[in-house]
């Protein structure tokens, strides 16, 4: 018989071991799921794993791992601040979707103006339409109590609907022989988010992605400010006794959230998507939660959950196209992945006792 | 009368790393109340939740009337005799009392028949009580005779009462024992679990005394001073605080008129409160649980913000400044409940040290943290109180509960304050803990600091307090020098029976 034993102390060592476990559980139960399928489990994970990098077509993909691991790590980053303090913002995929159209929308308006004030403009707008989308359920969960999950669940929807309306409508591409969906910013040089460093697949939300790391490192590190969300989200009480004030925390975490997401959406749409069009969004805000949690909520740990998960996605695509696995199976291995992470979890908490059994 | 009701032999129970009961042995007669006696952390709740049937004995036995007695569950418990009275109540606010007494039986009759049935058991034992009042309107003493009756209308042959004064007035008290001589009159027998030992001398006819598991002797209570008790429960001869007799000098915080809506649907709002302190005064605050204490503290700490003339610290109105403002100023404050809000559970000690030093040890700089300083404050707090623990870096949720509390209370006291508010500051701690945090309160006041102590443990604030008020539904009684007073002038300060009459018996 095995029983579970609360640790007197969190154990430091099963925080970082947590992850690696995980992936390895994730490893072997999807083996099996592919075996099953009746694929070869080790060329399976093969070529999730180690083809998309150091494959015969790695230098195709290799630039994805940043172009897709960028945004899911600048959302996350913002979504950790808020889970640190039990305040959980489920819409960064709304914010992502309206920053987007802001942003799109602003440099849209200048076309075909050349300048180089344009394309700040775009991100400072991107910010704001995420952070607008996002003050939402703060306000109202600040002035009535409501449940900020919902709130921020509900509005994705909004927000989707609100995309095809723009695609189909105000921001529609006038030269587009009424196909729907906007200008391309591929055809527009100065707004245009392309990539810094040919080939790499580093473009400006890449780069601000690895701001973000460094600023949410100090922030809860170093900085009171920081303290106070830890603290918030550890002991609501014992903040308030500490004079944290809970309604600010509350809008700077939601806000902070939403205008990264609404950040990753302009630099998206600007950049690897080119346009505005009605599926445009791809569930970055979603994944992004599977991330942040990936990475304990540690912006570190958010950096290489990022990349790890972009990896799984272009890995999962590369075997659906080689392999010929199906979509699904691709998804049920990523949800494996925080499955396994979260049972694991348990261990930096819990440890596992062995007891005699008990005489019935 | 002498027969042998329970008899437990060699009873032990050992949890990781600590051994609750160590071949515990001692026999309960018929008819009797016997008190198990002994510190926080001796070990008397394991005993009884063993007898209870919530937790299996590791070995050893137990006769009930010389049949074998091992519940599985404390249903079993129950079938055969035993009921409990706990210390933290299990009644649910929104429900009437018959509504949440048929919530624990297993075949509640009709409500209407039950209500008839509580109303007759209330008044035969001297505990009226009106079945169709809902629990969240009762006084705690009220809320008592719920948990009593419940156990009644099981006919009981063994009854267990777990702390049950702490909640109640002196003349609530009295009440209570007159119910328990007449239940033992009928051949019940009372297991009664206390460290107060001046209530066992009057009410118990034997107590067993246990220490760090063990039983360390028995006594007939009657016959025992409560010096010699309290010797042999700590093991070691206790510690008296010594107040150093500091001269009084000016009102350092004047509260008048202080009012405040309770912050919880079932709380105490604070009615007109009206106190002066002056510094080097140690005021007590007694008064049954549940009367305003909580209220007044987050109302004098800041987390509640009230008129802002009604707390004047120093001559400045403070009621509408947040909590570091007002420890700026240098009114300090240890709320009762150590894990969750005078502390961070899952935080590091140095982490538990930033929580209120901030303001006062400036341990950041523009936002920034100065970690080395919040480590080193953490260290200080450790040594200067002896708290127990490896190091700062560990997590307050691994201290005890009295290292814990000496860390919060030290954390406060070393950033010296001009007036400090505590709540509780010795409870759930064990003797010896109790002691140096009373000596360091009185050091502190001695030093010209103004002391508020809030607490129910009466004993206490008659060893620390120059003057003693008492708070009653949200209202504070006017305040009277500790010296002269009586435990019967201090119950009718604290509401007397709260409006109950004594038991015609």
């Amino acid at each position: 018989m095995f029983k579970l034993e609360k640790r007197p102390q969190a154990s430091q060592s099963f925080a970082y071991l947590t992850p690696l476990l995980a992936i390895l559980a994730t490893m072997v139960a999807g083996g099996l799921l592919f075996m099953a399928l009746g694929k070869n489990p080790f060329e399976a994970i093969r070529t999730i794993f180690w083809d998309p990098l150091f494959g015969e077509f790695a230098s195709f993909s290799r630039p994805d791992l940043l172009v897709k691991g960028g945004p899911l790590i600048l959302i996350a980053i913002g979504l950790s601040l808020g889970f640190r303090a039990g305040i959980w913002n489920i819409g960064a995929e709304g914010q992502y979707i309206v920053g987007a159209i802001c942003g799109a929308g602003v440099g849209l308006a200048f076309y075909p103006m050349e300048a180089w004030y344009i394309f700040p403009l775009m991100v400072l707008s991107g910010a704001l339409g995420g952070w607008a989308w996002a003050m939402i359920p703060a306000l109202l969960k600040v002035k009535f109590q409501t449940n900020e999950i919902l709130v921020s669940l509900m509005l994705v929807y909004v927000a989707e609907k609100l995309l095809a309306a723009m695609s189909l409508g105000l921001l529609r591409n006038p030269d587009g022989h009424g196909f729907p969906g906007s200008r391309n910013f591929k055809d527009y040089e100065t707004a245009f988010n392309g990539e810094l460093i040919p080939n790499t697949g580093m473009h400006w939300g890449v780069a601000m992605a690895f701001i973000a790391v460094i600023f949410a490192y100090v922030l809860l590190n170093r900085h009171m400010l920081g303290f106070s969300i830890r603290l918030t989200g550890e002991a609501p009480r014992a903040a308030k006794f500490a004079s944290v004030n809970p309604t600010r925390v509350i809008l700077f975490c939601l806000g902070t959230s939403g205008a990264l997401a609404g950040m990753a959406g302009l630099f998206e749409v600007s950049g690897p998507a080119g346009q505005i069009s009605i599926d445009f969004n791809s569930g970055y805000g979603f994944t992004a939660i599977i991330v942040a949690f990936l990475g304990r909520l540690h912006p570190v740990g958010i950096l290489f959950a990022g990349l790890l998960m972009a990896l799984t996605y272009i890995g999962g695509e590369l075997a659906q196209l080689t392999l010929g696995l199906p979509a699904a199976a691709i998804q049920l291995f990523q949800g494996m992945l925080l499955f396994f992470l979260l049972a694991a979890d348990l261990l930096t908490n819990y440890r596992i006792k062995r007891v005699k059994k008990e005489a019935v | 009368m002498t027969g042998t009701l329970l008899k437990i032999e060699g009873l032990t129970k050992a949890y990781p790393g600590v051994v609750a009961n160590d071949t515990v042995s001692f026999e309960i007669k018929t008819g009797e109340v016997h008190a198990l006696l002994g510190e926080n952390g001796a070990g008397k709740s394991t005993l009884v939740k063993m007898i209870y049937g919530l937790v299996k004995p590791d070995s050893g036995t137990m006769l009930m009337n010389g049949a074998p007695f091992a519940p599985p569950e404390p249903r079993a418990a129950r079938a055969a005799g035993v009921a409990m009275v706990f210390q933290h109540f299990s009644l649910f606010d929104a429900l009437n009392v018959s509504e949440n007494i048929a919530l624990g039986m297993e075949h509640p009759p009709a409500l209407r028949d039950l209500a008839e049935k509580i109303r007759t058991v209330s008044e035969d034992y001297g505990l009226p009580l009106d079945p169709y009042k809902t629990v969240g309107d009762l006084s705690a003493g009220e809320r008592q005779r719920v948990e009593i009756i419940r156990c009644l209308l099981q006919d009981p042959k063994l009854l267990i009462m777990d702390e049950p004064t702490s909640v109640l007035t002196p003349q609530e008290v009295e009440i209570l024992f007159k119910t328990l001589r007449k239940l033992t009159a009928e051949g019940v027998a009372i297991l009664y679990i206390s460290h107060k030992l001046e209530e066992i001398r009057a009410l118990c006819d034997a107590a067993t005394i246990l220490r760090l598991g063990k039983n360390v002797g028995t006594c007939i209570p009657a016959q025992t001073s409560a010096r010699d008790m309290a010797e042999l429960m700590v093991g070691t001869e206790l510690q008296t605080p010594k107040s150093a007799g500091a001269t009084l000098g000016d009102v350092v915080l004047d509260i008048t008129g202080l009012s405040m809506p309770s912050p919880s649907p079932f709380g105490t709002p604070l009615r007109n409160i009206h106190l002066r302190l002056r510094s080097g005064e140690v005021l007590g605050i007694g008064g049954v649980a549940g009367n305003g204490q909580d209220e007044l503290l987050l109302a004098l700490s800041g987390e509640m913000r009230t008129a802002h003339d009604a707390v004047k610290l120093k001559g400045e109105p403070v009621g509408q400044l947040p909590p570091n403002a007002r420890r700026q100023r240098g009114l300090l404050t240890a709320p009762e409940e150590r894990l969750g809000h005078a502390a961070a559970p899952n935080m590091s000690l140095t982490e538990n040290a930033l929580l209120t030093g901030n303001t006062r040890r400036e341990l950041s700089q523009k936002g920034f943290l100065k970690w080395a300083q919040a480590r080193s404050f953490a260290e200080e707090i450790i040594e200067k109180f002896d708290v127990r623990t490896p190091g700062p870096d560990n997590a307050a949720r691994s201290l005890s509960g009295g290292n814990l509390q000496k860390f919060v209370i030290g954390r406060e006291v070393l950033q010296e304050p001009d007036v400090l508010v505590v709540n509780q500051p010795t409870w759930g701690v064990d003797a010896s803990a109790a002691a140096s945090i009373r000596q360091a309160l009185l050091d502190l006041a001695a030093g010209g600091t103004a002391i508020i102590v809030i607490s129910q443990d009466l004993d206490e604030l008659m060893e620390v307090a120059d003057n003693f008020a008492a708070l009653n539904e949200g209202r504070l009684s006017e305040t009277r020098p500790t010296q002269g007073l009586t435990i019967d002038e201090i119950g009718l300060m604290m509401g007397g029976a709260h409006g109950m009459e004594v038991a015609h018996v």
